[in-house]
């Protein structure tokens, strides 16, 4: 490898397009093993998942290598969005962004920090409490029950509220990200890109929606 | 013009005036009446010069040449987009009859840090030239000029080479940028010698000086936002985006 190429714009691109696209990788998973709550069984099956996650030794060391993506894919964003900022001074003093791009393309981060707050929130509420502080017992299946600590936390509206409208940040962000990614990537093609923009699109859509019903549905006690 | 078509417009024009590239700079607002719809977006400009010119003002500087819209010397960000409101076009085919009477237009210059102002809407634009020297050409014996078809070239490359070479370098899609990146520039230059097999030879170390040269002037990084592609006068595709970020991924892994 060419000694510049990590530094040089297209090398930074390259980075946040990998990055994102793991992260993308892991919530598929992650939405895989959630959705087990909506089998309704008072988390048996969510907690016979969790407790598969949190004692696989390669889900643990993925789980570094999660944390190191999302470090480098936030710090990656930053250099840029400074240099960015760096190759224009003096901004307009009429600007029309609506008619040339999205705006949620143009908000990547701010919509990423948004995602970050979020994140460090979350991992509060579920993460910390699995890997440090403890969970609250054990269910009938003699699993860790992780299930009691979303119970708990999705009783309170505020959090509801805030996962939820979390996931029309995601949703945005992904909208822009997934097919994004490929662009940096160089993967463009006649064919398969307006394929990618269409998945992209549905992607960006229903995994942030299955999210957002998680709370929301548990809130509302339709999930017991 | 004076076909007698046209109708006559009074606008209210804000103009950025800057003495230099060191200066600050600010906007000047000129009163205009009787404005033909038929004149061009420079002709207007050309009208108010002429006024101002009379009333022993300095004229306002701004780049123009051809007019005819294939050169890429004209440039001015007028209503928050490079070279106006309309697509494909660049500002010297804008014509008046995109706007309404009683419109207020504002003009700036192209804003990076990479295209310092020379003069009120004037940009120094020479940040291209360097990246065009540093690698955006071939090196070929010269002489006779060889028979046509002497060398074959498949028509899908060659289309998509000549698609690539009718960028005039105008910088519209580093103005438009919210980032003020060249990355449709630089690679609309890679792509139109990559597919083709006379830029075989200096295929890898064009694309790393290039790229080098556009990061050291100083233009922005792309965030794939398209605002490039939309406003290009000359409709340059970003699939020339992704090619260079193919070509440069390759080159640096070779």
């Amino acid at each position: 490898m060419s000694q510049g190429f990590l530094k040089s714009s297209i090398g930074k691109k390259v980075v946040m397009g990998l990055t994102g696209l793991f992260l993308i990788s892991f919530l598929v998973v992650h939405c895989f093993i959630n959705s087990l709550i909506f089998f309704n069984d008072g988390g048996l099956t969510f907690n016979t998942g969790a407790s598969f996650m949190a004692h696989n030794w390669l889900i643990r060391a993925g789980e570094l290598v999660l944390f190191a993506g999302l470090i480098l894919h936030v710090i990656q964003a930053l250099i840029l969005t400074l240099e960015n900022k760096k190759a224009r001074p003096v901004g307009y003093a009429k600007f029309d962004g609506a008619a040339n791009s999205s705006w949620y393309s143009r908000s990547m981060g701010l919509l990423g920090t948004l995602l970050l707050i979020f994140l460090i929130i979350h991992l509060v509420h579920f993460w910390v409490k699995s890997r440090f502080t403890g969970l609250p017992g054990e269910d009938a299946n003699g699993n860790e029950n992780l299930y009691a600590v979303m119970q708990t936390t999705f009783s309170m509206l505020w959090v509801v509220v805030l996962y939820a409208l979390s996931m029309i940040s995601l949703a945005y962000h992904l909208l822009h990200g997934f097919q994004s990614a490929f662009q940096s990537l160089g993967l463009n093609h006649k064919t398969y890109t307006p394929l990618i923009k269409k998945t992209g699109v549905a992607f960006s859509l229903i995994i942030p929606f299955i999210f957002a019903l998680m709370p929301v549905l548990m809130y509302l006690g339709v999930i017991k | 013009m004076g076909s007698g078509h046209g109708t006559e417009l009074n606008l209210t024009l804000k103009v950025w005036r800057q003495k230099n590239a060191k200066s600050a700079g600010s906007f000047e607002t000129h009163q205009l009446a009787g404005i033909s719809t038929d004149m061009s977006f420079l002709e207007m400009f050309d009208v108010l010069n002429e006024k101002l010119i009379h009333e022993g003002k300095e004229a306002i500087a701004f780049d123009h040449d051809c007019r005819e819209g294939i050169c890429g010397a004209c440039s001015m960000y007028i209503n928050g987009r490079p070279h106006g409101p309309k697509n494909l076009v660049t500002t010297c085919q804008l014509h008046m009859r995109s706007f309404k009477d009683g419109d207020t237009i504002v003009v700036e210059p192209w804003r990076s840090a990479a295209f310092p102002v020379i003069k009120d809407l004037a940009v120094d634009r020479t940040a291209f030239d360097r990246i065009i020297a540093s690698g955006g050409y071939v090196s070929v014996n010269t002489g006779n000029a060889q028979d046509a078809n002497n060398i074959l070239i498949p028509k899908t490359a060659a289309d998509e080479a000549f698609s690539a070479a009718a960028c005039i370098g105008c910088g519209a899609c580093v103005a438009a940028c919210k980032n003020a990146s060249a990355m449709l520039f630089v690679s609309a230059k890679v792509s139109q010698l990559a597919l083709l097999p006379q830029g075989q030879v200096e295929r890898k170390e064009r694309v790393l000086k290039m790229v080098a040269q556009m990061d050291e002037e100083g233009f922005g990084n792309c965030t794939n936002t398209g605002a490039c592609e939309a406003e290009c006068p000359k409709g340059i595709s970003l699939e020339n985006i992704a090619r260079m970020n193919r070509e440069l991924t390759a080159a640096s892994f070779k």
